[in-house]
């Protein structure tokens, strides 16, 4: 399978990491990934609440681009209803072209005003001939789990991953694609696939604070801190996002969380991508191991000790022993791991 | 179309009434100047005399129309006046009385579709000729029906053994008359029987249950079929023959004493999905709860050791009349009905759907039947209100109104019963416990009776209130004071703020659902289900227990969630109805109903599978189709279906539709066109 | 009376539904445009297409078919019958001519008096725009002999 491939600003600097994982994943599973010619920044997430038309010129510009050259490069990008499919690894480009897409397609003037000011760099587009999708999205449902499994050669065994989502990729529900607004298990099938130990982290869709660490930092660190504190609370070894800004908020401002309320979080932040490389064997440097600023070696350490299958699956969640207490109601996740 | 008059119909002689309404009608429709346009207009077309009269359904109206039919001997009668729904068969008892045959009578509408629906009065009073002469034409081609008779077999089906089944089961089997009543579960006594309190006077469940249970057991007109299921029901009203299978309980019932020794002995424990909602545990020999009617047990052959792997046979050493029977097969039983009544229940509403409550994941969170299981005196925690460690007392408890309930993200209807079971958590954590208890509702909604005082009494035994719908309950802390707790994230809509409640413990009043094969079973006895899978009744106001397939009744929650003594009155409403019909010994068939001439039928067969009542059968030697005049219920799909036309419905045939347009038409005088309005109409 | 051209259209109502939703709009004074003319039958399934053939050819400008809603009729499926019955009809009549808008099918249960009334002054402006039919005009002087002649089987 073919797509169009918009990496996003962040994929070019900081998060280099997801860009070099993604590409050595889609190497090993065995889609190809075209980068947009001359692509240029989404808009972030402010940009369209300041100036609507500028913003979705910018907006639109990508996606008249990514239109002519999917297109016009062959079949192997478009779906089956004769779109073209462009996959954005960011979740705020994700939703910004998406969106995009969707609003130019019900709102005559708005689209008409834009193709205006497309025209002017002799580009027009047509609302509706691009599929936007996020890439974990296409992953879970183009590739699949069973697909993943069979490339999974060196397991995460005893690795605990909490599935951090963010908020961007499921609210709004512009297209459905996860399971849930609010608590969606894609991200942990994933990680149960590649043979990680997951961890039920309840705040996974809750916000990472975006750009508050600009606007307004302690709003920002308290949310941080929030998601670290949890994620810590349930013995996670890692957190696993995918979004750039997520990524980076966790990350970054670990220290600074640290600082302001004398916490002393050392959790290491990664994208999904990354731990995908590594349970397909490919070497860290390779995906980007070490570009993270909490470095992710004692979590790597922890998986090269624990390579030996581990002793019967353990429980996905703090359980009660079968003797004392009361039974737990049956879970769907149960049934799976004992088939 | 044409002019001419069929020789045939040469002789009717219509009358033509149009009524007044006092000013219903007569307001906005010129009834005079409609009744002589009938009488003028109409007249080739049969109409011999028209009257208007201020109310036609009065004694009045009614007498006018029998002596007219006596001293003009008029063969067909046409009411222009309300709907039919309303007093067709007033009209048409008249026209018996003057002996003439009620099927030749037809009453159209021109109050409820012409004169409370149109301003315009020209238009109406137009409106009101067309529809006239519409019926006019139409009853020219009406046949003298008779009414089928069918006997009606004395004995009763009643499917369900839960409070309602049993009560409609009582009555009928006070009555004298036979009853089978058919429960899944290996003990009558449903999702009452689960229960610790029921409200609001706060009666041990089991207590006001079980006398019902052992007289359902004990009684000589009742056949009690338990760890049974129906697998089939045909033939009609009076007349069913149902096929029952009785699965094996692998147990003796002649010999079984009910001691529980087996019981006691099983080495297989399993976790009681049914009866304890999960929380508890039972044998794989089992009767579900110490009072089981009937007092013998099944084997779960899926978890028995000897069945699964060929050892054991506890049960059988250790029982001391040797009632184990391993060898036992599923039995099927045939028998023969005039009634059946389903009253099957509900089912509770998963909250895994809703993953945002942690259900599953968080341990202290509880439905509220698991709720009933721990309060209930012989549950897995022989009554004492505590944590899922089995240990822990609760110092703050939660309970969360309306949990899959009036959300159009999953039911969008109100279960009727949470409020006043939350209440009753409430009241009773309060009185067992002390804890600090918040009910987290929308609406309260404590209707009936005593309901509202119970309220009132749980207000002032200090219980916290709080309106608005919990958004997450979660076990990450966030603030001080929330760590090792679940905190219950929710928008106080009276003080506007957002609060983190942190308690100890969950309670989540899941609402009512219909059972999970609720469609098939609706399929399995001929009746429809609504779109929320809840049996539909005839009538939601009018005629709550019957269904629109004669002989069959439905009661209790399977029409859709209700208290127990709503459940408990639509059971002996079932009841009445049942012995209503077979007290009379025979029941009347309305005639409208399909026939097929044989003549014509060239056994194509497209009508067969087009029937959902299976009225159509085939005969393979004649190659001729031929319709069940009692299990046809008159929909015409069939009749409209035939390409050769071989099938007629009595009371909406092809004759008597198409005629019906002509008249709507006005094609009928002189072969107007519609655009020819005025000379139509004047 | 206006100069307006008032279009006459046959409704056809199943007895358990759509007419008691009819009776329903009555009984709750729902005023709605009076060009429709309603006929009773037991159910959406009795619907013959040539009731609408004869309705069309006697001059009616447009038919509206009405019946419960899937899943929800008294006879329990039969008004997917008549769905089937009406996508086939509506392809035939396009054929011959009759544009699309002038045959419609509502579904409508008997708590739905306010929907019908308004589908019904709907379809009345739409065929209103659309104008009179004049079946038999456009097809010579004759209406179309579309009637139910007593069956006569050969020997």
């Amino acid at each position: 399978m073919k797509y169009g491939y918009y990496p996003g600003c962040s994929l070019e600097r900081n998060a280099a990491a997801y860009d070099i994982s993604t590409r050595a994943v889609a190497r090993t599973l065995g889609f190809e990934l075209e980068e947009l010619d001359d692509w240029n920044c989404c808009g972030a997430t402010e940009y369209i609440a300041i100036n609507k038309l500028a913003a979705y010129s910018l907006i639109g510009r990508n996606l008249a681009l990514a239109q002519q050259q999917l297109h016009a490069s062959g079949n192997g990008h478009l779906a089956a209803d004769g779109r073209a499919q462009l996959i954005a690894p960011c979740s705020a480009c994700f939703l910004n072209l998406r969106k995009a897409d969707r609003y130019l397609q019900e709102d005559a003037k708005l689209r008409d005003t834009t193709n205006e000011a497309l025209a002017a760099a002799g580009l027009h587009y047509d609302p509706g001939t691009v599929f936007v999708r996020h890439l974990l999205e296409m992953i879970i449902n183009d590739v699949g789990c069973d697909e993943i499994k069979r490339h999974v050669t060196k397991p995460l065994n005893g690795l605990r991953v909490a599935s951090y989502y963010g908020c961007l990729l499921v609210r709004p529900r512009l297209g459905g694609e996860l399971s849930d607004a609010e608590y969606p298990t894609e991200l942990e099938s994933l990680m149960k696939t590649l043979g990680a130990e997951v961890v039920d982290f309840p705040l996974k869709t809750h916000c990472c604070g975006g750009h508050m660490t600009q606007i307004s930092a302690e709003v920002a660190y308290e949310l941080i801190r929030r998601l670290l504190q949890n994620a810590s609370e349930y013995r996670a070894d890692v957190i696993v996002t995918i979004c750039p800004m997520c990524q980076l908020n966790l990350d970054a401002y670990q220290t600074r969380v640290n600082q302001h309320f004398g916490t002393n979080f050392n959790l290491p932040i990664l994208y999904f991508t990354q731990l995908m490389g590594l349970a397909f064997g490919l070497e860290p440097k390779a995906i980007g191991f070490g570009k993270e600023i909490v470095s992710a070696e004692n979590a790597l350490i922890k998986i090269q000790r624990s390579l030996e299958p581990a002793a019967a699956s353990a429980p996905s969640r703090p359980r009660k022993k079968k003797e004392e207490g009361l039974p737990m109601p049956r879970m769907p996740e149960d049934e799976e791991v004992s088939a | 179309m044409s002019d001419e008059l069929n020789l045939e119909n040469a002789e009717e002689r219509i009358g033509v009434y149009v009524c007044h309404c006092g000013t219903n009608i007569a307001g906005i429709v010129d009834v005079p100047e409609v009744r002589e346009w009938a009488e003028k207009r109409l007249k080739n077309r049969g109409v011999v005399l028209a009257r208007d009269y201020k109310f036609m359904c009065s004694s009045l109206g009614q007498e006018l129309i029998e002596k007219d039919i006596k001293e003009h001997q008029l063969t067909r009668v046409v009411v222009a006046a309300c709907s039919p729904h309303l007093h067709e068969n007033t009209f048409r008892t008249a026209c018996k009385r003057a002996e003439l045959n009620p099927y030749l009578c037809e009453l159209v509408s021109i109050r409820e579709q012409v004169s409370w629906v149109h301003t315009d009065k020209q238009a109406a009073t137009d409106k009101a000729k067309a529809v006239l002469s519409g019926g006019v034409e139409r009853v020219r081609h009406h046949q003298p029906l008779e009414p089928l008779r069918v006997p009606i077999h004395p004995a009763t089906l009643v499917v369900g053994g839960g409070i309602t089944g049993i009560q409609a089961a009582l009555e009928i089997a006070d009555a004298g008359r036979r009853v089978y009543l058919v429960e899944r579960e290996p003990s009558i006594g449903g999702h009452m029987s689960q229960f610790d309190k029921t409200f609001p006077t706060l009666d041990c469940s089991a207590c006001i249950l079980t006398p019902k249970m052992v007289s359902a057991g004990m009684h000589p007109n009742i056949t009690l079929m338990t760890w049974s299921e129906v697998t089939n029901v045909s033939g009609y009203v009076g007349n069913f023959v149902v096929t029952i299978k009785q699965k094996a309980r692998c147990v003796k019932t002649d010999l079984c004493t009910g001691c529980g020794i087996c019981q006691e002995k099983c080495p297989k424990k399993v976790i009681d999905e049914v009866y304890e909602a999960g929380l508890g545990y039972r044998k794989a020999v089992y009767t579900p709860f110490p009072q089981a009617v009937p007092k013998f047990p099944v084997i779960d052959i899926p978890n028995c050791t000897y069945f699964q792997k060929g050892t054991c046979k506890a049960c059988e050493k250790f029982c001391p009349t040797n009632a184990i029977d391993f060898n036992q097969k599923d039995e099927e039983i045939t028998v023969e009905v005039g009634n059946i009544v389903l009253a099957t229940g509900f089912d509770l509403f998963d909250p895994r759907r809703i993953p945002h409550y942690g259900y599953g994941r968080l341990a202290n969170v509880f439905t509220n039947l698991e709720f009933e299981r721990l309060t209930n005196a012989a549950g897995p925690t022989n009554g004492n209100i505590v944590l899922r460690d089995g240990k822990t007392t609760p110092k703050v408890v939660g309970i969360i109104h309306c949990v899959g309930s009036r959300d159009r993200n999953y039911n969008n209807y109100c279960s009727a019963i949470c409020c006043m079971q939350s209440l009753k958590f409430a009241h009773i954590v309060k009185e067992r416990t002390g804890a600090t208890v918040y009910n987290f509702y929308i609406d309260m909604r404590t209707a009936a009776k005593a309901y509202d005082e119970f309220y009132q009494r749980v207000l002032e035994e200090g219980t916290l209130f709080v309106r608005g719908r919990v958004a997450e309950v979660t076990d990450a802390a966030r603030l001080p004071g929330e760590e090792g707790k679940l905190i219950i994230q929710v928008e106080d809509t009276l003080v506007g703020k957002q609060r983190r409640i942190p308690v100890d413990m969950v309670v989540l009043s899941a609402g009512l659902q219909s059972r999970h094969d609720s469609k098939e079973v609706a399929k399995l006895f001929g009746i429809s289900c609504s779109a929320d899978a809840w049996f539909i009744e005839k009538h939601p106001k009018l005629d709550p227990v019957s269904t629109m397939t004669d002989g069959v009744f439905i009661a209790g929650c399977c029409t859709g969630p209700k208290d127990i003594p709503n459940s408990v009155s639509q059971g002996s409403a079932a009841a009445a109805r049942v012995l209503t019909y077979i007290d009379r010994g025979e029941i009347t068939l309305e005639p409208v109903r399909a026939s097929i001439n044989e003549t014509q039928c060239s056994g194509c067969r497209i009508c067969n599978n087009l029937c959902p009542f299976n009225a159509i059968l085939f005969h393979a030697d004649r190659m001729v189709s031929e319709v069940n005049a009692a299990l046809c219920q008159g929909c015409g799909t069939c009749v409209a279906a035939c390409p050769a036309g071989a099938i007629s419905g009595t009371g909406f045939s092809n004759e008597q539709i198409m005629s019906q347009i002509e008249g709507l038409l006005l094609l009928n005088l002189n072969g107007a066109r519609t655009q020819e309005k005025e000379m139509a109409f004047a | 009376m206006t100069d307006q051209f008032e279009p006459v259209i046959i409704g056809f109502t199943c007895n358990w539904c759509s007419y008691r939703a009819a009776d329903l709009a009555g009984t709750a004074r729902v005023k709605y445009a009076p060009n429709v003319r309603l006929i009773r039958m037991m159910c959406s399934g009795r619907l013959d297409p040539t009731f609408v053939m004869k309705a069309i050819s006697g001059g009616a400008d447009g038919v509206l078919i009405t019946g419960c809603h899937p899943g929800e009729c008294h006879y329990i499926e039969q008004n997917y019958k008549a769905l089937r019955r009406f996508i086939l009809l509506k392809r035939t009549l396009t054929q011959m001519g009759i544009e699309p808008g002038r045959i419609k099918l509502v579904w409508a249960s008997a708590a739905e008096g306010v929907r019908l009334a308004t589908e019904i002054t709907k379809m009345v402006e739409e065929v209103r725009a659309l104008g009179p039919l004049n079946w038999d005009h456009h097809n010579g002087h004759q209406p179309l002999a579309i009637s139910h002649q007593p069956e006569e089987v050969a020997a």
